[in-house]
């Protein structure tokens, strides 16, 4: 799960890691007030910036820089509605401007091959470290935390060293290991900072100093980690899932729409993932990716009958089930059920095998659906009533 | 011999009075695994599967009284990542961890402990393994094998029954199938299979079934084009269709290096040898092809 700027950056101070003030504007109003705040508290000039789950927000003409407050309001109402990547913008950040020096990256992140949490960083800042890693992959320091210790002081400092932070030993080596510590708290498999920066400040006795400070956060959130931090579900944006996807995680299935025509219904990622390229291969065009999981019942299978339907292009369907954990008995049940009480009516093909797929096979006889053998055969029968209700409407 | 499972295993099964424990417990026994003890934290002394089973507190006892090499866990996912921390504190030399939904970070330090231990952890997340004719331990339906000389590894769960059945229907059987769990931070990848299947006397050919994400099979063809030049392989990848980059942070992306689409991973399989399918179904004839005689 993905959580915007300012929730990210709530989580790092939670964590102790050095946030510049920010508040969060929902009309070019709060934004104003917000604006006039800074300006109060010694601001030359103040950033707003779009709050949404997509990269690019600076180039699409979300993230601006306002003088005096009046500029502000009028910068937060262009931005506020404003779509960017098809995303309605209702929310803006607004921070005091920082009087950059040098800007570098950092981030903590899952690393599945090494099984550990990799610690990367560049001092080429501001800039996708995808980019960095094509043109320069030499400039980008990383380091393994330990596995059972976490990053230790050592490597935090080594890190810090390699990344030009000399200078601001102390609040690099806080920051690594904030990072680290943030992940640990939250779940998070990723913690990227980009920009890491230092600025310069003015402190009350009108004495110029120069900090680092984390000017913008990333985080995303393991999804298998949130149900023991339930108030990080209340950070889920809603923009960022469409109403079916919600449906779907509530009632426990991985849901991903697509654009096709067949509905497809699967026990298992892989599975599903098969039936989708075959279904293509029959020269048909999948509606969606949707897993059931393993152990579905019948409330799970129901449900996802609903999502399915839910999708107007959808005009066949295909469940494939391959029993392990799953019994094919108990989702052939959920497909009566659910077949008893459809809205519309729409061909379904259905494959049950593996688990108790006697017992599915008698009642899925019993209830008269088409039923296939082998998953070849289920996609092309698929991709035929498909063509079929296509030529009908 | 197999590689894994087989004849000399003793499996204790922790979990084994949940529902999902008891229900595949029942059904690896019926199979022929040797189940020799479950364990409950709280419920010593007690019985499973009908009175067949004695219930341990701990795994330590379990293997003190039983011997059990083998361990088979069940248990929830909040309890999962110590269940398999205490199996290898406890001896046992090969842990099966069924259960999904783990967080990854909980993982990290106990596939480091199981590492430390000398033992070997498959999934969690995964399926479980079998070795046809002889034992399975897991969830993989026994129905589906037939017993053989093919080496069959896969990081999906299904999608290996599906690849499994196709094989059996088509009279080529298996030495092991091993399902290594689909989670990002698993205990075995491909690599290590392959290794083992490279030492088997018992597996005269294999078949690797991938999915998009990660480096893992990449990895593991790098390998095989150097150490297993003269046996047959073939392989099966899932998701040439999907959509890329669903689930993938920013610097996710940079650790793989482009890596991890389906087109990367049939292509270095392609460069390695291994003959890949666009159907499990065609596994059996590329089998064939590949030079491979039941």
């Amino acid at each position: 799960m993905k959580i915007q700027e300012a929730d990210a950056k709530s989580l790092l101070l939670a964590q102790g890691l050095p946030v510049p003030a920010w508040e969060v504007a929902h009309t070019a109003d709060e934004a104003r007030l917000s604006a006039e705040r800074f300006f109060a508290g010694g601001a030359q000039q103040v950033v707003i910036k779009a709050q949404v789950l997509v990269g690019g927000r600076g180039k699409a003409g979300g993230v601006k820089l306002a003088g005096f407050p009046d500029q502000a309001e009028l910068i937060a109402s262009a931005i506020l509605g404003m779509d960017i990547k098809g995303i309605t913008v209702r929310k803006v950040l607004v921070a005091a401007a920082a009087d950059i020096v040098k800007e570098f990256y950092m981030s903590a992140v899952l690393d599945r091959a090494a099984g550990r949490i990799l610690l990367m960083g560049s001092a080429e800042g501001g800039v996708e470290i995808e980019q960095v890693a094509a043109s320069n992959p030499g400039a980008i320091v990383r380091v393994h935390a330990d596995p059972l210790l976490g990053l230790l002081d050592f490597q935090a400092r080594q890190f810090a060293f390699a990344m030009g932070l000399g200078a601001h030993l102390k609040a690099a080596v806080a920051i690594a290991r904030g990072l680290v510590a943030t992940m640990l708290a939250n779940d998070a498999d990723l913690v990227e900072i980009n920009p890491l920066a230092i600025v310069r400040e003015t402190d009350v006795a009108g004495t110029t100093v120069e900090r680092l400070v984390c000017l913008d956060a990333k985080i995303t959130l393991d999804d298998s980690g949130l149900p023991r931090h339930p108030d990080l579900e209340t950070l889920r944006d809603p923009d960022d899932e469409a109403p079916a996807d919600r449906e779907a995680r509530e009632a426990g299935l991985t849901f991903i729409k697509l654009d096709g025509t067949i509905g497809c219904m699967v026990n298992g990622a892989g599975l599903a993932m098969t039936t989708m390229d075959l279904v293509k291969r029959a020269g048909g065009e999948p509606a969606n990716f949707l897993d059931i999981g393993g152990g579905a019942r019948a409330d799970r299978v129901a449900a996802a009958m609903r999502i399915i339907l839910a999708d107007p292009k959808v005009n066949a369907i295909l469940v494939n089930i391959f029993g392990g954990i799953t019994r094919g008995d108990e989702v052939a049940r959920g497909l009566i059920e659910a077949r008893a009480v459809q809205e519309r009516g729409v061909p379904m093909i259905v494959r049950i095998v593996g688990t108790n797929a006697a017992e599915a096979a008698a009642l899925l006889e019993q209830a008269r659906l088409t039923t296939a053998t082998t998953l070849d055969e289920a996609a092309t029968k698929a991709v035929a009533a498909s063509r079929q209700a296509g030529a009908a409407a | 011999m197999s590689i894994l499972v087989g004849p000399d295993t003793r499996l204790v099964v922790q979990g084994i009075t949940g529902r999902e424990g008891d229900f595949h417990s029942r059904q690896m026994r019926e199979y022929g695994t040797p189940i020799v003890a479950g364990v409950t934290p709280g419920k010593g002394g007690q019985t499973a599967l009908d009175g067949a089973v004695p219930v341990f507190d701990t795994v330590a006892d379990a293997v003190r009284q039983t011997g059990a090499n083998t361990s088979c866990i069940f248990v929830p996912a909040a309890g999962a990542p110590d269940a398999v921390m205490e199996a290898a504190a406890a001896g046992i030399a090969t842990i099966f961890c069924i259960t999904e939904g783990i967080p990854a970070l909980d993982m990290i330090p106990a596939v480091e402990v199981v590492r430390r231990a000398g033992a070997r952890l498959i999934g969690p997340n995964c399926p479980g393994a079998t070795s046809p004719g002889s034992a399975k331990v897991g969830i993989i339906p026994g129905s589906i094998h037939r017993q053989g000389r093919v080496g069959v590894v896969s990081r999906s769960g299904t999608l290996t029954y599906e690849a499994v059945q196709a094989m059996s229907d088509a009279g080529v059987g298996q030495s092991t199938c091993i399902g290594i769990g689909g989670d990002p931070i698993i205990g075995t990848n491909f690599l290590d299979i392959l290794q083992l299947f490279a030492a088997d006397e018992d597996t005269d050919a294999v078949v690797l079934i991938g999915e998009i994400g990660g480096a893992a099979e990449e990895t593991a063809a790098a390998w095989a084009a150097e150490h297993l030049r003269d046996l047959p392989k073939v392989a099966f990848i899932a998701g040439r269709t999907a959509p890329e980059g669903k689930r993938m942070g920013h610097a996710g992306a940079i650790i793989s290096g482009g890596a991890g689409t389906a087109a990367s991973k049939v292509t270095a399989l392609e460069a390695a040898g291994f003959l890949v399918a666009s159907s499990p179904l065609e596994l059996p004839s590329l089998l064939r092809d590949a030079g491979h005689r039941d």
